[in-house]
C-alpha cells in the first residue's frame, strides 16, 4: 500500500514538474550563451495565456502549444535583440517585461477568465507503463510530459556532445575568443536565446493546458519563472543538473501539501516559500565550496570531495555581458 | 553655453517625445485589439485619477510609497545594485509597524505607539535588506536572488501572521487583521483620506536623498564605488561596508514606506499590504534614468495611473492591469528611445 502511494506521488512531482524542466532547459540555452532571460515569471504568464486562448478558439491544443512557444520565442527575442544590437542592460529590459508581461496576460485574458476549455489528455506509453512503480512513475502521462524527458536528454547531448553545443558553451565563456575564431557571436547568442524563449512559452502553455487548466487571475504559476531562474543557478547550469532542480522543487511542491495533512498545525504558507531559503540557502553554499577555507577543508577531508565538487560550478563567464567587437 | 543648453533641453524633449508617442501608439492599438474606445479609456484614466480633490488625494496615497522606494532605490541603483528586495522590505515595515501598535496600544499613549512603530517599521525594513546585503557581501549571492527569495519569505511570513498569530477573533480571512483603533490612525485633513503628515515625512526625505546623493561624500562613494568597484578599493573604500550601508538606507525608506500603508492607509495588515508598489518603483527609477529629479513626477503620473485604472472593470468591461502595461511600454519605449539616441550620436 505504502508502495503505490509512493509510486502515485512520484508520478505528480514528475507531470507537475514537465513545465518547470521546459522552463528552466530554455533558460539555461540561454544563459549558457550569455544572455539572462530575466523575464521568465511573465513569459510564462503570457504564453499560459496566449496558448490556452488559441487552443480554446481553435479546439487544437497544438496551436496553442505552438502559440504559446512563439509569443515566448518573441518575449526572448525582444531582450536579445535591445541588449545585443542597441547595448540596453538584460536585466532592465528583462525586468520590465516581467511585470508588464502578467499585466499584459491578466489584460487581453479577461474575455477568457475561468472558461472551460481544452486540456491534454493522457496517453500511456504501451508496454512501458507495464513495468512495475518505474511505469507507473514516469510512463502514465501525457505527450508533453514525455517530450519533456526528450528535452533533457537532447539538451545535455547537444551541450556536451556536438560541435554547435561547444560552440554555444565557447560563446558564453569567451565571445571574443569565438568572435577571433570565427563565429558570428551576436547572431548566435541571438538564435539561442530565442530558442530558449520558445521552451520558455512551451512551459507556460503546458501550464495552461495541462498542470493548471484554464486561465484565471491568478491563473496559479505566479512565482514560477522565478523559481525556474533560481533552478538555473541551483543546477549550475548543467541540463541534468538543472532538471534534477526541476524535479526536487516539484517533490517539494507536493512534499508541503503531503506535510500538512501530516502536521495541520504548521501553516501552508510556511511550505509554500520552503524552495525560496532553500535556494538562498543553495546559492551560499555553491559560493563557499569555492573558498580557500573549502580547500583547505578537502585537503584534511577527501571523504567530501565528490559533493562539493558537484557544488562547484562556474557561471558562464560572459553571463549578462553583451561583447562587442572593437 | 545657451547654445549647448538648448542642444541639451532638445535632446531631452525629443526623447521624450518619442518615448510619449510610442507609448499612446501602442496602447491605442492594444486597446482598439479589444474593443475599447481608446478615447474614452484615456479620458477614464484622467478623470480617475485627476478628475476631483478626493481622487487627487488618492493619487497622492499611491504616490507616497512609491516615492519613499524610489528614493532608497536611487541609493541602491547608484551602487549598481538591483534592490529587487524593496518589495519584501516594505513588508517587513508594514510587520514592524502592526506588531508595535499591536502590542504596546494597550499601554501606552497613541502618539508614543505610533512614534514607537515608525522606528520599528524602519527597523525591520533595514534588518531585511541587510539580509540580502550581507548574502551579496558575504554569501556571494546575488542581490537579485537574495531579494527575490526574501520577498517570497516576507509575503509567506505575513499570510502566517494573518492567519495564525495574529488572525481576527472568529474568523482568520484574507481581509487582514484587525482594524486598529481610530486613535492609531495617522490624522488626515478633513473630508480627505490623505495624511499631511506622511505627505511631508515623504517630502522630507526626498530632499534628504537629493542632499546625500549630490551634497554629501556618501553620494559621491557610492557612485565611485558603483561605477568602479577596484579604484574605490584603492581610494580606501570598502565595496562590502558601501554596499551594506546603500541597502539599509533603501531599507530604511521601504520600511518607512510599509508603515504609512499600515497607519496611514490600511490601518491594517493586509496580504497585499505592498501592493506591488516595491517593484513599480524600480520602474519609475529606470524612467527616471536614475536621476533623482523626474522622480516625483514620474511617481506621481504612476500613481495617477494606478488610481485610475481602478474603475476601468466596472465602466469598459476591461482589466485595471492596463496601467500596469502602460507603465511598462513607457520605460521600454524610453529605454529604446535613450538608446537609440546614443547611438545615432556613434
Amino acid at each position: 500500500m505504502m508502495d503505490f502511494s509512493l509510486s502515485i506521488l512520484m508520478a505528480s512531482v514528475v507531470s507537475g514538474a514537465a513545465p518547470l524542466v521546459f522552463a528552466t532547459l530554455g533558460e539555461t540555452f540561454s544563459e549558457r550563451v550569455g544572455i539572462i532571460n530575466l523575464s521568465l515569471d511573465g513569459t510564462i504568464l503570457l504564453s499560459a495565456m496566449v496558448s490556452f486562448a488559441v487552443a480554446y478558439e481553435t479546439g487544437n491544443l497544438a496551436w496553442g502549444f505552438l502559440a504559446g512557444g512563439v509569443v515566448g520565442a518573441l518575449i526572448a527575442a525582444l531582450i536579445a535583440f535591445t541588449s545585443l544590437f542597441w547595448g540596453i542592460s538584460q536585466v532592465a529590459v528583462g525586468f520590465v517585461l516581467t511585470l508588464m508581461c502578467k499585466d499584459l496576460a491578466y489584460f487581453l485574458g479577461n474575455p477568457y477568465t475561468r472558461i472551460q476549455g481544452p486540456q491534454l489528455s493522457h496517453l500511456s506509453v504501451p508496454f512501458l507503463e507495464k513495468i512495475p512503480v518505474i511505469g507507473n512513475i514516469f510512463f502514465q502521462h501525457n505527450i508533453m510530459v514525455y517530450l519533456s524527458y526528450a528535452c533533457i536528454m537532447v539538451t545535455w547531448f547537444y551541450f556536451y556532445r556536438t560541435q554547435w553545443g561547444l560552440k554555444l558553451r565557447c560563446i558564453g565563456e569567451n565571445p571574443r575568443a569565438a568572435y577571433t575564431r570565427g563565429f558570428s557571436v551576436k547572431k548566435i547568442q541571438f538564435g539561442y536565446a530565442t530558442l530558449g524563449g520558445f521552451l520558455v512559452g512551451i512551459a507556460g502553455a503546458l501550464y495552461s493546458l495541462s498542470v493548471k487548466p484554464g486561465w484565471g487571475r491568478p491563473q496559479g504559476a505566479e512565482g514560477m519563472g522565478w523559481i525556474a531562474l533560481a533552478i538555473v543557478i541551483f543546477g549550475g547550469w548543467d541540463p541534468l543538473k538543472v532538471a534534477f532542480g526541476a524535479y526536487f522543487f516539484g517533490f517539494l511542491q507536493i512534499m508541503g501539501i503531503v506535510f500538512q495533512s501530516w502536521w495541520p498545525s504548521i501553516p501552508a504558507q510556511v511550505f509554500q516559500v520552503a524552495p525560496f531559503p532553500l535556494m538562498i540557502f543553495m546559492l551560499v553554499l555553491i559560493h563557499l565550496s569555492r573558498g580557500q577555507r573549502m580547500s583547505q577543508f578537502l585537503e584534511a577531508h577527501p571523504v567530501f570531495r565528490p559533493i562539493i565538487r558537484f557544488l562547484q560550478v562556474n557561471p558562464p563567464a560572459s553571463l549578462g555581458v553583451t561583447y562587442h567587437k572593437e | 553655453m545657451t547654445h549647448e543648453l538648448k542642444k541639451r533641453l532638445f535632446t531631452v524633449a525629443l526623447r521624450w517625445f518619442i518615448t510619449i508617442s510610442i507609448v499612446i501608439i501602442f496602447t491605442t492599438l492594444l486597446l482598439l485589439l479589444t474593443d475599447t474606445p481608446p478615447l474614452e479609456a484615456y479620458f477614464l484614466l484622467i478623470k480617475g485619477s485627476l478628475g476631483s480633490w478626493n481622487k487627487i488625494a488618492r493619487v497622492l496615497q499611491v504616490w507616497i510609497p512609491l516615492t519613499l522606494c524610489s528614493c532608497g532605490l536611487l541609493y541602491t541603483f547608484s551602487m549598481r545594485l538591483w534592490n529587487i528586495g524593496i518589495e519584501g522590505q516594505v513588508m517587513l515595515g508594514a510587520i514592524g509597524a502592526t506588531a508595535m501598535l499591536k502590542w504596546l496600544s494597550p499601554y501606552f499613549a497613541p502618539s508614543l505607539c505610533l512614534t514607537a512603530a515608525f522606528v520599528f517599521a524602519i527597523f525591520l525594513g533595514t534588518l531585511w535588506s541587510l539580509f540580502a546585503g550581507i548574502l551579496k557581501t558575504e554569501g556571494g549571492v546575488n542581490e537579485i536572488f537574495a531579494g527575490l527569495g526574501l520577498n517570497f519569505v516576507a509575503q509567506g511570513l505575513i499570510l502566517w501572521l494573518i492567519f495564525g498569530p495574529w488572525k481576527r477573533p472568529g474568523i482568520a480571512s484574507m481581509s487582514g487583521t484587525e482594524p486598529f483603533d481610530y486613535s492609531l490612525w495617522l490624522p488626515t485633513l478633513h473630508g480627505f483620506r490623505i495624511s499631511p503628515l506622511a505627505l511631508a515625512i515623504t517630502i522630507i526625505l526626498f530632499i534628504a536623498t537629493v542632499i546625500i546623493h549630490r551634497y554629501t561624500r556618501w553620494g559621491l562613494f557610492f557612485r565611485a564605488v558603483g561605477n568602479n568597484p577596484n579604484a574605490g578599493t584603492l581610494f580606501g573604500l570598502s565595496p562590502q561596508r558601501y554596499t551594506l550601508l546603500a541597502m539599509s538606507l533603501a531599507g530604511v525608506m521601504a520600511g518607512c514606506a510599509g508603515y504609512f500603508q499600515v497607519t496611514g492607509i490600511y490601518h491594517r495588515l493586509i496580504p497585499s499590504i505592498s501592493s506591488n508598489y516595491g517593484y513599480l518603483s524600480l520602474l519609475v527609477v529606470m524612467l527616471a534614468n536614475y536621476k533623482w529629479m523626474p522622480i516625483p513626477f514620474i511617481a506621481f503620473f504612476f500613481a495617477c495611473l494606478n488610481v485610475g485604472s481602478i474603475q476601468l472593470p466596472l465602466m469598459l468591461k476591461i482589466d485595471s492591469s492596463l496601467s500596469g502595461v502602460i507603465q511598462g511600454i513607457c520605460v521600454l519605449a524610453f529605454l529604446c528611445a535613450y538608446r537609440w539616441k546614443l547611438r545615432s550620436k556613434g
